[in-house]
């Protein structure tokens, strides 16, 4: 095949491929926005139905927004330094960690759901909290964090570097803030992305582990869909995407502003 | 030129890891500003003896170590004073030239203006100064491992610790390097241990030179000796190439020597009878194989604009004191 076959073929199947992926979304959308779904566009553009679902469940939205923030939190504390403990670890017995790390992760949600019910569901006060979702979300994205981490640390041969560091004097603190974490950030700002969009987009296990009074986005999502007319759960969809991409969007500015900052470090020294 | 040069020594520092014992009980002095090498195949030790020496390693319990008078057993490597140069660098990528030669000073609360004093002294001492502000990843491996010198001498190290520094970098390279490294060593006197598997790098730079074999020391003594009067035939045969020229009348090697202390002539003026099997042109010398025989040929080292051809008959002999002597 010449060369300009070739292009259009793929060109062909990148756009088959990228409408296959966004269509239901977009679809999803303006039936978010329109008046009535089984008439369609021609039954007139509204809001009513945003404005119906900010109304019922905008406690989801701040509540998805803040636990998402405080597992992005937590995953870093623990993750980061985990990564690293791993790292270090004898062979044989770092890869039976990392084994069981993604566990929770082939694992059905609902049956990590209930193992953390069985757990800690007696304690009432924390059942009954937002605390308790979050608690499953962290167990569910803590590797999302680690392999990256983990990767970028293996790549930078990050044992070696800390040796060099601690010859020079460096103690345990001053080479965990000095030379792990700046060598790994490309692998922590990876795994926050995941972090990030795992956590206000996870289902299975919030759904066991929610209260009527602890809803997140997604199990209101669920909740709209069952319960009231189709444009009513697109609409959220809607509101949905809007609370994901500026949190998307903000990390991918960190990321940047980061990498002109080391830059711009390296211009002003020369 | 160094009078504050540090005598290191080790007393009975034994390592086994699992049921393995990587190091034999070992005593060792390195003397004030001297460069030992540390010299052996994978596996002897070397690298088990220098991580001790730097409190990477621990050693067994009942094993010493000593900077002068001072016991540094149980000072982890952050508090010994020690500068590392590793193999394949080790610098920090997230730092320039000039911060990762600071990083030391930095960590140890050197204030900025003596800092940035020393930082200059030293990359004009490894002759980096016009790459002060480069970032890593544009540098060329000699570069990174100069970088590595410099950061590690920065903060005026106690001892200067090599792990197979050239080990990664090209052979033209690694001759200069090696050339740099020693002329540096020389120039600030200061103790100096240096591991390598490389004979000819060990011979180069060190005053003194320890071979190693399956985590004991064979034999410890200046480069010459070593080269001449071996220990053993392992120390012989790893630092240079020998022959076997006798055998007992079981078969089993009675005399050995170097491939540059045979004499050789086309005419038969010599008592012993042999003839070329093959010649290898070296550049400046060209390497004989010489049926003599026995099992193996003997290799004779002769300058390379001599004429010899394969298939030659040759009459040859020992210099003389050229038969080497294993005391082990």
């Amino acid at each position: 095949m010449n060369r300009r076959g070739l292009f259009s073929l793929q060109l062909l199947i990148t756009t088959i491929t990228a409408l296959f992926m966004i269509v239901p979304v977009v679809l999803s959308m303006l039936a978010g926005v329109t008046n009535n779904y089984f008439i369609g566009l021609r039954s007139g553009f509204t809001l009513k139905w945003v404005a119906q679902v900010w109304q019922m469940y905008a406690d989801t939205f701040w509540l998805s927004l803040v636990i998402a923030l405080y597992c992005l939190l937590i995953t870093l504390i623990i993750g980061v330094p985990a990564a690293w403990g791993l790292l270090k670890a004898p062979g044989r017995w770092a890869a039976r960690i990392e084994e069981c790390l993604m566990l929770p992760v082939a694992l059905p949600g609902l049956a990590t759901a209930l193992g953390i019910i069985l757990l800690y569901g007696q304690f009432s006060g924390l059942r009954d909290s937002w605390v308790f979702i979050l608690i499953g979300h962290v167990l569910f994205t803590l590797p999302f964090m680690m392999r990256p981490v983990l990767a970028v640390m293996q790549a930078v041969d990050m044992p070696r570097l800390e040796e060099a560091s601690a010859s020079l004097g460096a103690s345990q603190w001053q080479r965990f803030f000095t030379v792990v974490v700046p060598n790994c950030r490309n692998g922590i700002l990876a795994g926050a992305f995941m972090v990030i969009t795992l956590s206000v987009g996870e289902f299975n296990i919030t759904w066991m582990l929610h209260t009527p009074l602890t809803k997140t986005l997604p199990v209101g999502l669920a909740d709209s869909y069952a319960s009231m007319r189709l444009e009513v759960g697109s609409a959220y969809t809607l509101i949905f995407i809007l609370m994901i991409l500026p949190l998307l969007l903000m990390l991918n500015a960190v990321n940047h502003w980061l990498n002109r900052a080391v830059s711009r470090q390296h211009k002003e020294a020369a | 030129m160094n009078s504050a040069a540090v005598t290191v020594t080790l007393r009975g520092c034994a390592r086994h890891f699992h049921h393995h014992q990587a190091l034999q009980p070992l005593d060792l002095t390195v003397y004030p500003g001297e460069t030992l090498v540390l010299l052996g195949p994978s596996g002897c030790g070397k690298t088990t003896t220098l991580r001790i020496i730097s409190g990477l390693e621990s050693c067994d319990v009942g094993g010493e170590v000593w900077f002068d008078d001072r016991n540094v057993t149980a000072l982890p490597i952050e508090k010994r004073n020690v500068g590392m140069v590793f193999q394949n660098y080790a610098l920090f990528p997230n730092l320039n030239v000039a911060e990762n030669v600071a990083y030391g000073l930095k960590v140890q609360g050197v204030a900025r203006a003596e800092r940035e004093a020393r930082v200059q002294e030293m990359l004009a001492l490894v002759d980096l100064t016009a790459l002060a502000q480069r970032s890593i990843d544009k540098l060329s491996g000699g570069q990174k491992q100069r970088v590595a010198l410099a950061r590690a001498l920065a903060a005026r190290p106690k001892v200067l610790l090599f792990d197979e520094p050239l080990a990664a970098l090209d052979a033209r390279l690694r001759d200069r390097l090696r050339l740099e490294i020693g002329t540096l060593l020389k120039k600030l006197a200061i103790t100096a241990v240096y591991v390598t598997h490389d004979q000819q790098e060990a011979m180069a730079l060190g005053d003194r030179i320890a071979v190693m074999e399956q985590g004991r020391l064979v034999q410890i003594d200046t480069p010459q000796n070593i080269y001449q009067y071996p220990a053993s035939k392992f120390v012989a045969d790893f630092v240079g190439a020998i022959n076997c020229v006798d055998v007992d009348v079981h078969g089993n090697p009675q005399r050995f020597c170097r491939p540059e202390d045979v004499l050789l002539a086309s005419d038969d003026r010599y008592t012993r009878r042999g003839f070329i099997v093959a010649s290898t042109f070296l550049g400046a010398s060209q390497r004989l194989m010489i049926d003599i025989g026995l099992a193996m040929p003997i290799q004779v080292d002769r300058h390379a604009r001599e004429t010899w051809h394969a298939g030659q008959a040759v009459s040859w002999t020992l210099a003389q004191d050229a038969a080497l002597q294993f005391s082990a």
